[in-house]
């Protein structure tokens, strides 16, 4: 059974392209047939990220306009053979989309695939109606910083009253010196404001940049950024991971107040 | 910095949890203040026919959140002093 996933956040530049090409990756991995949809129409840059960007020839606008069949725009990943990439359109605009004809498009890709991930436009417009419009569930990605906070609470309310049930928290960019001098909230504080539950907190790791530098997601690797993303796949598929240390950045209380999933 | 001001300063961390509770609250109920306004001038003047009340400290507030979490039924919450409960009414 195939199993529909939206990345979301609201704000921008806090990590949806970075979080969607590494849990891609990372499902991949396991051998999970993935297919990632960048649904940015206009600013499209999960292809960059993937380090594809040299090989697309269709795109999204293309298949829903009739102008290509799926098969054609799909571009197969440079490492895992099961994972494709939907790269969307650069000269086109949000609107070239409506939600009807994304909801089509999924429902024809859910037969060959066990993952699909959309990733989402910043924003509450259009871009957000599409990405959403087909989706099972949905990853909220958040920094720990008060106007990403803001917007990830906008979208969940958007999300819940668009009757989503399963909505998970990513804290992404964790500074644990920072939560530990009282100056950044830790994930414990943001999972309190937010009320939905963690599935992920990626600690601030410069690897990350040097990866997009590459065009390689680095979820597996030997990095914190890494190792992270590693868990949030496996707790994507259902496996019950504990938080590493670094993961937490939390009081003591915080922990003892079970906030975060235990085995 | 003196020695005290640098242990009164109140973190970041925790400017930033405040600010953001208080502001959810306001985001989440979506109701426009000149609303909220009028819906407590009508509630101050149906309360005014049967007591004495004090408009002027008197607060209303929507909150749809509970202490445990989001997406509880939404309430108004009413803070109404009131100044004499045995008013005549004529």
């Amino acid at each position: 059974m195939s199993e529909v996933i939206v990345v979301t956040s609201g704000k921008g530049g806090v990590g949806k392209t970075t979080t969607s090409a590494n849990i891609g990756s990372g499902l991949a991995a396991m051998g999970k047939r993935v297919v990632l949809i960048d649904t940015d129409i206009g600013l499209r840059n999960l292809d960059v990220v993937m380090g594809l960007e040299n090989r697309i020839v269709y795109n999204l606008v293309d298949v829903v306009e009739g102008k290509c069949r799926i098969k054609q725009a799909l571009i197969k990943d440079k490492r895992h053979p099961s994972l494709y990439l939907m790269p969307s359109a650069q000269t086109k605009d949000k609107t070239a989309v409506n939600p009807e004809q994304m909801v089509r498009m999924i429902n024809q890709l859910r037969e060959q695939f066990d993952y699909i991930i959309l990733d989402c436009p910043a924003g509450i417009e259009q871009g957000f109606k599409n990405a959403i419009a087909g989706a099972d569930r949905a990853l909220v990605v958040t920094t720990p910083e008060v106007s990403a906070i803001r917007d990830a609470d906008r979208i969940i309310g958007l999300l819940e009253a668009n009757d989503f049930t399963k909505i998970d928290l990513i804290i992404n960019r964790l500074r644990y010196d920072m939560v530990k001098r009282g100056d950044m909230m830790s994930a414990a504080d943001v999972v309190d404001i937010l009320a939905i539950s963690l599935i992920g907190i990626v600690p601030d790791d410069e690897n990350v940049v040097i990866a997009t530098n590459q065009g390689e997601p680095l979820v597996g690797n030997n990095t914190l950024a890494g190792k992270a993303y590693q868990n949030i796949c496996y707790r994507v598929t259902g496996k019950e991971i504990p938080f590493l240390e670094f993961e937490k950045g939390v009081s003591f209380w915080a922990k003892m107040s079970g906030i975060f999933h235990k085995n | 910095m003196g020695i005290r001001n640098f242990f009164s300063r109140k973190k970041s961390r925790e400017i930033a949890k405040d600010r953001l509770k208080i502001l959810l609250i306001s985001d989440r109920v979506n109701c426009s203040p000149e609303m909220m306004e009028m819906i407590k001038t009508d509630i101050a003047k149906v309360i005014s026919k049967y007591m004495k009340i004090d408009t002027q400290s008197m607060e209303i507030q929507i909150s749809k959140t509970d202490s445990k979490g989001r997406d509880k039924t939404p309430t108004l919450y009413a803070n109404i002093p009131i100044l004499d409960l045995h008013k005549n009414v004529n």
